[in-house]
């Protein structure tokens, strides 16, 4: 078994994660983490004409921890609008998930960045403004 | 579930005989043996055999056998008294990059004290780089440490070579043999080893003891102050159950060497062969051949270690990783690094470290777990994406 230190609810999201996938011409879709770190985590968002999130997929490199934060993020904020899922927070994720060790914080704050990631990618494609949305950090490479 | 343990490297499981051997002096046989009364006899008796069973597996005499808190106690003692031997000589120490931490942070504190230290490299199998290590032999340099076998990839290093040169050089030589003592034959005389590390719990005895073999003749300061056993070198009581099972544990693992070596790189072998043809953009970490029978290190591209352990872990298999990510710093580990990986493709890394308690069938589901796992991660992973979109796939 591993060490234990995981709740059940990441270990269900670890081995079953739930939207996994590509969208293929998404409205929005963002990448962070950095793969030096060991940590990379894509979003694809598909957002219909109100501002509706109708689908969500996600692709991550990283520990069981950030697996899992991406599959529950995602589900999260599918159905939500794109306000609602901007103020998603990692603790709501990591709550979500009936907590995280406190080393693996951080994998949760990449889902936070991600989906925050793909909403500016949808504006900028769309010219919306999201309140309070700010252009993400540019550390993927290297 | 059962658990299928494969990270003996960590930690192996007990011997039988080890442990029957120890029992008694948990119990009745409870006497000090440095004492001078009669509950002192059966325990002295028992820590001299144990001496004695350990010095015959080096080649060694027992009164070069010295007992300690484990290989890190070790370590410490022989860098840190080792390198003071010869003050009127100089205060320069060389080692290898890929050492344990026992000796890095050890070799970091006597930086501080004003030594100094040259790491020498590993070429990318593991093996330390002769020419550099002789090149950087210098007339103040008094001790040269490197490991015997490395404990992460598993790379045996030409030990006797290191000898002979630091013994022509008139250098002291130490080697961490932690990984390496009951596993592969190994002879002090022949190797001209002046220190030698060893553990325990890395051969089928209790944790917490080790010992340092000091050759004859050189007078090593005491670590540990306050006592006068281990003939004034190591003060504190000694622990008789720990040295008693260590003993029976270095004289069973030295009878069945040779048939736990032959078992044992079978198992090896089937899975480094498995892995790197069901597996594919894979890489074996360490040497081919000169490598630890019960090692197998790989790295896998687009996979991320923890994640590996931990789908592993989910079907009872044990093993370690030497990602970052495992142990919540961003910095893989020295050793992978230290044959040139770059960091994506050393988080993507996994020891499983064989026993003889291990089977052929363990190896087998161990193997088809470790396939289907990364087949899976892969399909998780943005980077494996990228990959084969940039193939044209
Ligand atoms: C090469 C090496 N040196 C030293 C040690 C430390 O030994 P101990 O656990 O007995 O302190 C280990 C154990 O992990 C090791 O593998
Ligand atoms: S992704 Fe690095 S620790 Fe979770």
């Amino acid at each position: 078994m591993y060490d234990g230190e995981y709740s059940d609810k990441v270990i269900d999201h670890f081995t079953n994660p739930r939207n996994v996938g590509v969208i293929e011409n998404p409205s929005g879709v963002g990448t962070v983490g950095n793969a030096k770190c060991g940590d990379i985590m894509r979003i694809f968002l598909d957002i219909d004409e109100n501002g509706v999130i109708r689908d969500c997929k996600f692709k991550t490199f990283g520990c069981g921890a950030a697996v899992a934060s991406s599959s529950m993020a995602t589900e999260m904020v599918k159905g939500k609008t794109v306000q609602e899922a901007m103020a998603l927070t990692n603790k709501a994720v990591m709550e979500a998930l009936d907590g995280l060790p406190q080393v693996k914080i951080h994998c949760s704050l990449l889902a936070e960045e991600a989906i925050h990631a793909a909403l500016w990618d949808y504006c900028q494609k769309n010219g919306v403004v999201i309140e309070g949305l700010r252009p993400p950090k540019a550390d993927i490479n290297d | 579930m059962e658990t299928v343990y494969l990270d003996n490297a960590a930690t192996m499981p007990m011997r039988k005989e080890a442990l029957e051997a120890m029992m008694p002096f948990f119990g009745a046989d409870y006497g000090n043996p440095a004492s001078i009364h009669s509950m002192s006899r059966s325990p002295r008796k028992a820590v001299n055999e144990a001496r004695e069973k350990i010095a015959k597996v080096l080649n060694a005499e027992p009164s070069e056998i010295y007992f300690t808190s484990g290989g890190t106690e070790s370590d410490n003692w022989a860098l840190v008294s080792g390198s003071a031997l010869r003050p009127d000589k100089g205060k320069h120490i060389i080692i290898s990059t890929i050492e344990h931490h026992a000796i890095l942070e050890t070799a970091d504190y006597l930086v501080k004290q004003g030594y100094e230290v040259t790491k020498v490299g590993v070429d990318e199998t593991g093996r330390i780089r002769l020419d550099e290590l002789i090149k950087s032999i210098r007339p103040d340099t008094v001790l040269i440490s490197v490991m015997t076998a490395n404990n992460e990839i598993g790379t045996i290093q030409p030990i006797a070579e290191i000898g002979k040169i630091a013994r022509e050089k008139g250098i002291l030589f130490h080697t961490d043999a932690v990984q390496a003592f009951g596993h592969i034959p190994l002879d002090v005389k022949a190797m001209n080893i002046d220190l030698l590390s060893a553990s325990g719990h890395k051969f089928g005895g209790p944790k917490g003891v080790g010992f340092l073999y000091v050759r004859k003749g050189i007078r090593l300061q005491p670590f540990m102050h306050g006592g006068e056993q281990e003939n004034g070198r190591r003060a504190g009581t000694t622990n008789v159950p720990g040295v008693v099972g260590m003993g029976v544990a270095a004289e069973i693992s030295a009878r069945d060497m040779e048939e736990n070596i032959a078992r044992l790189t079978a198992m090896r072998d089937r899975c480094i062969e498995r892995i790197e043809s069901e597996i594919p953009y894979c890489r074996l970490n360490g040497h081919r051949t000169e490598r630890l029978p019960g090692n197998v290190n790989f790295s896998f591209k687009f996979v991320e270690g923890e994640s590996l352990l931990m789908s592993l872990g989910l079907k009872g298999i044990c093993v370690s990783t030497g990602s970052a990510c495992a142990s919540g710093s961003l910095d893989p580990s020295h050793v992978l690094l230290g044959i040139g990986l770059p960091h994506e493709i050393a988080h993507g890394s996994i020891r499983i470290s064989l026993s003889e308690y291990n089977t052929m069938e363990q190896v087998e589901y161990a193997t088809d777990a470790l396939r289907d796992a990364v087949a899976n991660i892969r399909s998780l992973s943005p980077l494996y994406d990228d990959f084969i979109k940039g193939e044209g796939a």
